[in-house]
């Protein structure tokens, strides 16, 4: 008061969000540094669900990583399961029977729907919604249904076989998904009028997490994510696999990169894979499932029971495995949650020699420390929403 | 657990015992502990078809001072064997755990280098549900036993804390 | 993709290895020492236009020598291909090379990744540190041949 100088000095909190959050969907850990609420440093810590699955793998024949691949994303376990499948498949250089590679689109469009459905719910909840977590998680029943009548497991399929599908389809089940697919644009509705014109959600999600489509490319963002950025780019479109050339469907961008863009999106990717669907079944042919190629796929029971050939077919890939080239691929789809990549080094062995899984929520969540700085408290919590990671993929 | 130590055990507090733990068996609170694949399962027990409101539960409590009952629904990493523990302490008594999924119960097929094999190894499990991941209908059954357990016998905890102490003291 | 082939052939012909085709896919095995400036060609040049990496590989080829290997993946969105650049690093037991996290952000993680797993060490990586494994790893590089399944 009489010219004396007060020093404030303000310092930065540390605070350490996760491993358990009720927020993060898994085990992340996120070190904040904040001022006041203001982000000024976030630092993502993960490997709390690192599992070893690639070790694993090469411990195993081609057969039995399989489900291991299922648990990678646990939230669409059939996409796993075809992004290696498709990868052994083009390292022993087949081709699976056309039929065969119709169910596999039409489980695909499935599967993203149901882990588009998911994100929804959980994305919602964080920021406040609570309803649509219950509208999603309605429809994602019915899914699971579905799958079950397929599989018998709800979540992990392990239906996808290398060299065509573990068993047909049930009788039955193209009638049960013609229901699905004629109500569920209706419901993808009812999520819409209850989020998208709804201005909580639009302060909450406008200009969060914005990424130009420059940075997208350079910090290996794929999907939605990327999509939202205005980057025009689908696997399923551009590099096609499993048939999806002939199939009839938009790639919906957003404009602005951020998070109420990227929920635009992935509501209209449900529609679009809801398309894709309809079309497997308007045109799903009849046919084999397996590739013929004894060396790859399981002989059909009856010759197996009446012909010696194909008897020790049956034992030889039971006891050893396929036997793919020396060689190394890199086959990468578009799974619900990005580009996912399988690179499949062999040494002509039954066990790969080494399988590297290019898993997107890994790279996705890489940029996080750049995207939350600046930002509130609140906003990390919509970003990790928005990145829809799933940690046993970011982990593996 | 301050009801039993305060009356002691004779026959009018045998009846206020039941009354507690039907207390308790009717409102258990789990807390988040959803780490992998199970935790999908375990947040579908809590949504619209399986209900686990009907059981009293759909309270899931972020903060483990509010929870007693830990789902440890997920594969347990070496590396998250801290906080795994670290939270089961935070838990106030009674608190009991269920090892939900067959990587909870015994390290599942993840049998490598940075999983633990079992969360049983340290935290006592009340019980186990296996399954890969354990249906919803598996993991409500599953704590329908637990409920059974607690309207059984009152001195779970105690019990349970005297055989994880004598465990780690074979260790 | 034969653009980055041309173009990887004209301006550092020295540094191939090999060039071979295996199923549709190009690879390109080149020597580990000019890894950064290659990969900016590849990132810059128009006709190639590799903007975007898809992951970094680090494969174990015990009992082979040389015994490492790092696999980069590139795609262009400009012209839908890939091509994979990989290049061999001559000590075994102190296994490095130069980091391009200068070319693609998206490095980073991916190299963090590889150090952790598989031991390889990035010259000039902002931050290398252990990103997966727990603490118990801290002795050895879970993903290296010798290394059994279940850790040491």
């Amino acid at each position: 008061m009489n010219g004396a100088q007060t020093m404030s000095q303000t310092e930065t909190m540390v605070l350490n969000l996760g491993p358990q959050h009720p927020s993060t969907h898994g085990v992340l850990r996120v070190v904040v540094e904040l001022e006041g609420e203001l982000i000024v440093k976030a630092d993502p810590d993960i490997g709390y669900l690192h599992r070893g699955i690639e070790k694993m793998c090469e411990f195993r024949t081609y057969h039995q990583c399989l489900p291991l691949t299922d648990r990678i994303d646990y939230l669409a376990g059939s996409a796993n399961n075809l992004g290696f499948v498709l990868a052994v498949e083009k390292l022993l250089g087949v081709e699976v029977p056309k039929r065969c590679q119709y169910i596999r689109v039409m489980i695909a469009e499935l599967t993203r729907i149901s882990s588009h459905l998911f994100w929804l719910g959980t994305h919602g909840h964080d920021l406040g919604a609570m309803t649509p977590l219950f509208y999603a998680f309605r429809e994602r029943e019915k899914l699971m249904d579905l799958f079950e009548m397929v599989w018998g497991g709800r979540l992990f399929p392990c239906y996808f076989r290398i060299g065509g599908l573990a068993a047909d389809l049930p009788e039955g089940f193209t009638d049960q998904v013609w229901e699905f697919v004629e109500t569920f644009p209706k419901k993808i509705e009812d999520y819409e009028n209850l989020l998208t014109y709804n201005r909580i959600w639009i302060a909450r999600t406008k200009g969060v997490g914005v990424m130009t489509p420059d940075e997208v490319l350079d910090w290996g963002w794929s999907g939605p994510m990327a999509r939202g950025s205005g980057v025009d780019w689908d696997l399923r479109r551009d590099n096609p696999y499993s048939r999806y050339e002939d199939f009839d469907f938009v790639v919906p961008l957003g404009s602005n990169g951020d998070t109420y863009d990227r929920y635009l999106v992935r509501m209209e990717e449900m529609r679009q894979s809801n398309r894709i669907v309809r079309q497997v079944l308007e045109n799903l042919p009849a046919g084999d499932i397996n590739v013929a190629d004894p060396r790859v796929a399981l002989p059909p029971k009856e010759r197996v029971y009446n012909n010696i050939e194909a008897l020790i077919n049956h034992f030889l890939i039971i006891e050893e495995g396929i036997i793919p080239p020396v060689g190394e691929v890199y086959q990468a789809i578009e799974a619900p949650k990005g580009e996912l990549g399988f690179y499949i080094a062999s040494d002509g062995t039954g066990h790969p020699l080494r399988v590297k899984i290019r898993a997107p929520s890994f790279a996705n969540l890489a940029a996080l420390g750049k995207l939350a700085k600046g930002r509130l408290l609140a906003d990390l919590i919509a970003l990790i929403g928005t990145m829809d990671i799933v940690l046993a993929d970011v982990d593996r | 657990m301050g009801l039993e130590e305060h009356l002691g055990n004779n026959v009018l507090t045998t009846t206020l015992e039941k009354l507690v733990d039907w207390g308790r068996k009717n409102s258990l609170w789990p807390c988040t502990f959803g780490l992998a694949c199970c935790a999908i399962e375990m947040i579908v027990t809590a949504a619209n078809r399986f209900d686990i409101a009907r059981f009293g539960m759909e309270a899931f409590r972020a903060s483990p001072r509010q929870a007693d009952l830990m789902i440890v629904a997920g594969t347990v990493t070496k590396k998250m064997v801290p906080a795994v523990v670290r939270i089961y302490e935070q838990m106030t008594e009674p608190k009991w755990v269920i090892a939900m999924g067959a990587c909870a119960s015994s390290g599942g097929i993840f049998d490598s280098y940075a999983v633990v094999q079992g969360i049983d190894l340290y935290l006592p499990v009340d019980v186990y549900v296996p399954g890969c991941p354990p249906r919803p209908e598996g993991l409500l059954y599953g704590i329908l036993k637990l409920h059974e357990q607690i309207l059984k016998d009152p001195f779970l905890t105690k019990q349970y804390r005297e055989r994880v102490q004598a465990r780690q003291e074979a260790a | 993709m034969s653009a980055a082939v041309e173009k990887v052939q004209a301006q550092f012909p020295d540094e191939i290895v090999e060039i071979y085709e295996f199923r549709g896919d190009t690879t390109i095995i080149i020597k580990p020492e000019k890894i950064v400036e290659i990969c900016t060609l590849l990132r810059d040049d128009r006709e190639t236009s590799f903007r975007y990496l898809s992951s970094v590989a680090a494969v174990d080829y015990l009992p082979a020598s040389p015994r490492f290997a790092v696999v980069y993946h590139l795609y262009s969105h400009r012209y839908k291909n890939r091509v994979a650049l990989k290049a061999f690093l001559e000590d075994d037991a102190y296994p490095s090379i130069h980091s391009v996290v200068p070319v693609w952000s998206a490095a980073n993680w991916h190299e963090r990744e590889c150090y952790d797993l598989m031991g390889i060490q990035f010259r000039g990586h902002p931050d290398l540190r252990r990103i997966l494994t727990p603490a118990e790893c801290e002795a050895y590089f879970p993903l290296r041949k010798e290394i059994p399944v279940r850790g040491l």
